[in-house]
């Protein structure tokens, strides 16, 4: 009897193994999204499976251009698409005129409407909606409908990003009847997280058909998709938080596929590659997370640019991109990827040289009188600051022990002093109580103008509700002329002139010290095709009709 | 019995109401709101975002204040929605318990039956080759740590000899029982082991103090054989120490069970709360500490019941 029950349970087992057909896709990542609806928070989870489901109006392609996606054309002042005009109190306003595509159609058959944009700016202008950042609907004045697909939106300032409104669209046939019943409660009623298999929720070429919270999302082809049919019937969204373990899994066949955005570490792709580099592609990809120092510049040592250059000169940044990333992070001049239009290449570099640096701190008046000790001022005090960084980012934790060691070796001495990243963001960097060294990255955009990080309105303090991310609290009249000129120049060689002027100047004043920029690591089953990192916050699923299965 | 069940579950509802107001203050103590939190993670967010926001989610008043409104509508059963999922907590939790419990329960059961005859073996074999052979085992199992042996075991299960899968969930939606149950063997393996390492422990100690009993020597002496002597008497008295640890140890498996789950993408509550505390997220948080802190009460109840069936001296009373 046990035998036959023990058969029993094997052959069960058996029948439930999967089939092995290159019909489904199982991609996996470490973190679910809070929420599937697009406008309410904003997570890379989040951007990551939204992008099959649904198309943006526009986004950056993998080539860093910006592109129409749910759009005919992109609008233009060139083209007429957008036109200069003042805004009713007399300001200098743009009105940009989109078309929205004439096969876009909900996953349920209704077309997707200028209806849909105009459910989607009452939502994002709701105080009460939950929307996270409504600067885009806060500078959308008023909203023009010329006809079921033709929409004007009349803004009100002009700046060279005027044409880039991402999403801005929602199912109003929808999910219009649960904001009406209550916009305080939207967040928590909207169709797309009570509903999400509703295929009206869905237009692009797949659609949810099954959400497990915290699991997995599963998405099936969706017969409305105006383009190419994807390859793939079924994609299945696969959650493992634990990054260890979503490589086993990847190497047992549970997933097919680590999406780069969200899932393995650099140094434990580089080992795997080493390990077993054979059985899979992998490409690494640098891109817009920008790995830094931040320094407190009330802090009267680290006030000197002296003293920031020398910290900079002391650094080898080059061998630790080569010895702990194994070459893939290219290190970083300034906050502008090399791979942005707007990288100046003929700027000023700062190399590794201790001699300059030991240099320039005997120029501001620290001097070294025992060999193996801090330096000291005048005054009898030590060159002693303080590094902090997110505890158990094990990289980090890395790179700061090189770097304390090799400040040492010119007379700093510096403290390590690391905390839990929702301590050290929450309230650390955040409310600027670092008194010294803070290292993080930033994640921006292309083309991203760095006025919440340079301007010297975006000082955090407790009357402006500690908003603002300039955490160095960088002061430069100069820095604000460039960041407010660069917003409003439409013409793109004049911006490209700003732009070297702004780096040049963030390397003259090194608010920051730049380390390098994070690589992204992808690895993907020689069989998988057509998966195009790009580098920037747009993820590869933008163009998931592209990816394929070919032995 | 009556009155005993009634003043063990006012004490239960005291302990919660306790623990409520203690959870909702030491969130509030944690550094940096949810709002915060966004703020670093959005360079878009202005000074105006934030007031909005804060005011949305009630974080521009006091803690006291916001625990009282949260109080006033826990007792009309409504517990709120989770900020981190926008959606009703107590959903969230009713979602994510049956998995748990799933996992939990078949991890106690597996623990139990390897712990009580390997204890009851090695108290029986005290200090000879097959009580150091439990016992080394036994503190291999406390010794390691659960994310260790859960990637040992994919790696070898799962990779090697593939075998099992390396996820404790089917990704498929329409997977029958047998492949959630094939999903299931490696986690409820790795949780049952780890904690049977210690019961073991507490099984051979209170046998072997059972043992030494007089009852034990007479029952000897009356010529009961020393199977029936073990089987009659000896192991029901060992026990009611026993199940006291089984119940506490409701609390160390469901810290077990939350490991278990991150490693194996398991969609338990242990993962939930874990994503709850570190989001600031209030209503998620609190709700799913106080389950975990009610099923530790339940399972001291359980085990009062217990005892009484085990020990026919001891009776249901309060007060003595």
């Amino acid at each position: 009897m046990i035998r036959a029950f023990l058969t029993a349970v094997l052959l069960a087992f058996a029948a439930a193994l999967p089939a092995g057909a290159k019909d489904r896709l199982v991609i996996g990542m470490t973190q679910f999204p809070s929420t599937l609806h697009p406008q309410i928070d904003s997570m890379l989870a989040k951007s990551y499976a939204l992008a099959m489901g649904m198309r943006p109006f526009t986004a950056y392609d993998p080539d860093w251009r910006l592109v129409c996606m749910l759009c005919t054309e992109l609008p233009t002042v060139e083209n007429g698409g957008a036109v200069l005009e003042k805004t009713p109190d007399g300001k200098d306003g743009i009105a940009v005129t989109y078309t929205i595509r004439p096969d876009a159609r909900w996953g349920d058959g209704v077309p997707v409407t200028t209806k849909d944009v105009a459910f989607a700016v009452e939502v994002g202008k709701h105080p009460q909606s939950g929307v996270a950042s409504a600067e885009l609907y806060r500078r959308i004045l008023r909203l023009e409908v010329h006809d079921e697909r033709r929409f004007t939106l009349h803004l009100d300032r002009v700046t060279f990003d005027y044409n880039d409104i991402g999403g801005l669209v929602l199912p109003a046939h929808v999910d219009r009847a649960n904001f009406e019943a209550g916009p305080a409660e939207y967040r928590n009623r909207t169709a797309y997280d009570a509903d999400s298999a509703n295929p009206g929720l869905w237009f692009g070429p797949y659609r949810v058909v099954r959400v497990e919270p915290g699991a997995a999302i599963e998405l099936k082809r969706n017969p409305t998709w105006w383009g190419a049919p994807a390859a793939f019937g079924t994609v299945i969204i696969r959650i493992v938080e634990n990054t260890a373990a979503l490589e086993v899994n990847l190497r047992s066949g549970a997933i097919d596929y680590i999406a780069g955005e969200l899932g393995l570490s650099l140094d434990q792709a580089a080992a795997m590659e080493q390990r077993e580099g054979g059985a899979w592609n992998f490409a690494y990809k640098a891109g817009l997370i920008y790995e830094h120092i931040d320094l407190n510049l009330d802090n009267p040592v680290l006030a000197d640019v002296r003293v920031r250059r020398a910290l900079l000169h002391a650094i080898d940044r080059e061998t630790i991109s080569r010895r702990l990333f194994f070459g893939r992070q290219p290190v970083a001049h300034g906050p502008v990827s090399p791979l942005d239009w707007v990288y100046d290449p003929g700027l000023p570099d700062t190399p590794f040289d201790p001699d300059a640096a030991r240099k320039l701190l005997d120029e501001a008046g620290w001097t070294n009188d025992a060999p193996g000790a801090p330096r000291r001022n005048a005054a009898g005090e030590p060159l002693r600051l303080e590094l902090g960084t997110t505890a158990g980012n094990r990289s980090r934790e890395l790179v700061q022990q090189v770097l304390q060691a090799a400040w040492k070796d010119v007379g700093i001495e510096v403290r390590i002093r690391n905390q839990p990243a929702r301590v050290f963001f929450g309230e650390t960097v955040s409310k600027r109580q670092f008194p010294g060294l803070a290292m993080y990255a930033w994640l921006s955009a292309p083309e991203s103008v760095p006025r919440s990080t340079l301007h010297s309105a975006m000082i955090p303090t407790a009357e402006n509700n500690w908003s603002g991310q300039n955490y160095t609290g960088y002061r430069n009249p100069d820095m604000d002329r460039l960041l407010d000129s660069i917003e409003t120049e439409l013409d793109r060689e004049t911006r490209r002139g700003l732009w070297a002027e702004l780096q040049a100047a963030y390397a003259r004043d090194l608010p920051v010290l730049p380390l390098y920029f994070r690589a992204t690591p992808y690895v993907f089953p020689k069989w998988l095709k057509g998966v195009t990192p790009t580098g920037h916050q747009y993820p590869t699923t933008l163009w998931i009709e592209e990816w394929r299965a070919e032995e | 019995m009556t009155r005993f069940l009634a003043a063990r579950l006012l004490q239960a509802v005291i302990v919660l109401a306790v623990m409520s107001f203690a959870v909702y203050g030491l969130i509030g103590l944690m550094p940096g709101d949810p709002i915060d939190a966004m703020i670093a993670a959005d360079p878009e967010l202005t000074s105006e975002d934030t007031e909005r926001l804060k005011a949305l989610y009630g974080l521009d008043r006091p803690v006291w204040e916001r625990y009282l409104a949260w109080a006033g509508h826990a007792l009309g059963g409504d517990f709120g929605h989770s900020r981190i999922y926008h959606r009703p907590a107590l959903d969230l939790l009713a979602e994510r318990l049956p998995h748990t419990v799933l996992l939990m329960g078949l991890a106690f059961a597996l623990s139990v039956a390897i712990a009580l005859p390997a204890g009851i073996f090695a108290a029986l074999k005290a200090n000879r080759f097959g009580d150091y052979a439990v016992n080394f085992i036994c503190f291999a199992g406390i010794s390691t740590p659960p994310f260790w042996l859960a990637i040992m075991a994919m790696l070898l299960f799962s990779v090697t000899l593939g075998w099992l899968p390396a996820t404790g969930y089917p990704a498929a939606g329409d997977a029958g029982w047998a492949e959630r149950l094939r999903h299931l063997v490696l986690p409820v393996a790795v949780l049952g082991l780890l904690s049977a390492g210690g019961i073991t422990r507490y099984v051979r100690a209170s046998m072997r103090e059972a043992l030494r009993q007089d009852y034990v020597r007479t029952a000897r002496a009356k010529g009961l054989s020393r199977a029936a002597v073990v089987r009659r008497h000896v192991l029901r008295n060992a026990m009611i120490p026993v199940v006291t640890i089984l119940a506490l140890d409701m609390g160390a498996l469901f810290s077990g069970a939350l490991i278990t789950e991150i490693m194996f993408g398991y969609p338990g509550m242990g993962a939930l709360i874990y994503n709850a505390v570190m989001a600031n997220d209030y209503n998620l948080a609190l709700i799913g500490l106080l389950f975990a802190t009610f099923t530790t009460l339940a399972a001291n109840i359980a085990a009062d019941g217990a005892y009484v069936a085990l020990d026919p001296r001891i009776a249901f009373r309060t007060g003595a």
